[in-house]
């Protein structure tokens, strides 16, 4: 088949439960199915502890149950991202079995074009609107640079009351935002030939 | 590409791991903590493929934690290293762990220890170690200044100079290394060692 672009419109953020969001890279069937593994393996923990998992446990299960899918195939390059007891946590969690605590994350064909606009940009104390600027701005850039990543930069936010989108924004519109087209100075206009 | 080394010294041993974890060309971390402390006297410094690393290096806390809850004294660093090797050399032939490990120790009894364990199960007892392709530079380095007995200060002198002979030699140094030393107060951080501050 080739380079195919099936679908402009993926989620690639699944949100897991109400304060906890996966994002998706690598084989979209794989993340989708074990981001809703990991969300029904959260609600049984929840019902059996009677208190929410912590994102550190939630990251762990994931990556155990990837760790011992290793070598079969599956494709997973993810980040979890939530809020517990002790604050904000971001973990990335991969098909290797590897599962990394950090502060900021970049996944798929497309982050090392991210890293450098998120590196260039990030400081710990950024405003929320500051953040999600800066983190759309690194996807478009991907998106610019790399064939493999495009269609919609959907920007959540995670807070002590759990996920909400901030926004979607097709990165074509994007582009015409951030480089808007410079009317051309006309030299000359053409106009009727006159009719002798 | 991960080096990981250590050396012991006059009632110490020491060991130094770089911190960056790494995806083909993408450094996505360079403050991983790669030596976890296996108990209060125990340090592990390992260095292998994403997965297996962290999850070897649990699997075996958790196991000789259990050892001292069944039995209510900790293992020797001795009978820590041989249980890592026979775990390693069970796997082996059927789902190996690509992890070489360097483990420092302190018994009451016997002093500091270190052990080489690599990934086919490999198991000696040495006075010093290296993994990885800084082990090319730090070995030599090692060999050369290493003697029996040496204080703190000179194990961290040199421990340094292995250090700056990596990031000066090696094509794709890593930028940050973490030190930890264990002796009879127990096993702890030491310092860093660092370029970038992520």
């Amino acid at each position: 088949m080739g380079g195919y672009i099936s679908s402009q419109s993926v989620k690639k953020i699944i949100e897991i439960n109400p304060y906890m969001l996966g994002t998706m890279a690598g084989g979209a069937a794989d993340c989708q199915f074990w981001h809703r593994n990991l969300g029904i393996k959260c609600r049984l923990h929840e019902l059996a502890n009677k208190r929410r998992i912590s994102v550190t446990g939630a990251s762990k299960l994931l990556a155990n149950i990837l760790y011992s899918y290793r070598g079969m195939g599956l494709s997973v390059g993810t980040m979890i991202a939530g809020w517990d007891e002790k604050g904000p946590g971001l973990y990335y969690v991969d098909s290797e079995g590897g599962r990394l605590k950090g502060t900021k994350f970049s996944v798929g064909s497309g982050s090392p074009y991210a890293y450098g606009v998120l590196d260039s940009g990030y400081k710990y104390d950024l405003t929320i609107d500051e953040a999600a600027e800066l983190a759309r701005r690194a996807i478009y850039h991907a998106t610019f640079r790399d064939g493999a990543s495009g269609g919609v930069a959907s920007v959540y936010h995670v807070g002590p009351n759990g996920w909400t989108k901030l926004s979607g924004d097709d990165v074509g519109e994007l582009h015409y935002s951030y480089y808007p087209v410079e009317p051309a100075v006309v030299e000359q206009e053409m106009t009727e030939a006159v009719v002798a | 590409m991960e080096c990981v080394f250590g050396m012991v010294g006059k009632g110490f041993a020491l060991v130094v791991a770089d911190s960056s974890a790494v995806n083909s060309i993408l450094v996505h971390k360079s403050n991983e903590d790669k030596i976890m402390v296996l108990d209060s006297h125990k340090l592990m410094g390992a260095s292998g493929e994403a997965g297996d690393r962290a999850q070897f290096t649990e699997y075996v806390q958790k196991n000789v934690a259990l050892y001292q809850y069944r039995n209510g004294i900790p293992l020797t660093t001795k009978a820590a290293a041989n249980f890592m090797r026979g775990e390693l050399a069970t796997a082996l032939r059927k789902n190996p762990y690509m992890v070489n490990i360097v483990l420092a120790g302190y018994d009451r009894e016997t002093g500091p220890s270190l052990y080489f364990i690599d990934y086919i199960a490999t198991l000696h007892k040495v006075d010093k170690a290296a993994f990885g392709y800084g082990s090319y530079f730090a070995l030599s380095m090692m060999d050369h200044h290493y003697h029996p007995n040496m204080t703190v200060d000179e194990a961290l002198k040199l421990a340094d100079q292995c250090i700056d002979e990596i990031r000066s030699r090696l094509v794709v140094a890593p930028q940050n290394f973490v030190i930890k030393i264990v002796d009879q107060d127990g096993a702890r951080e030491h310092s860093w060692r660092r370029t970038t501050k992520d």
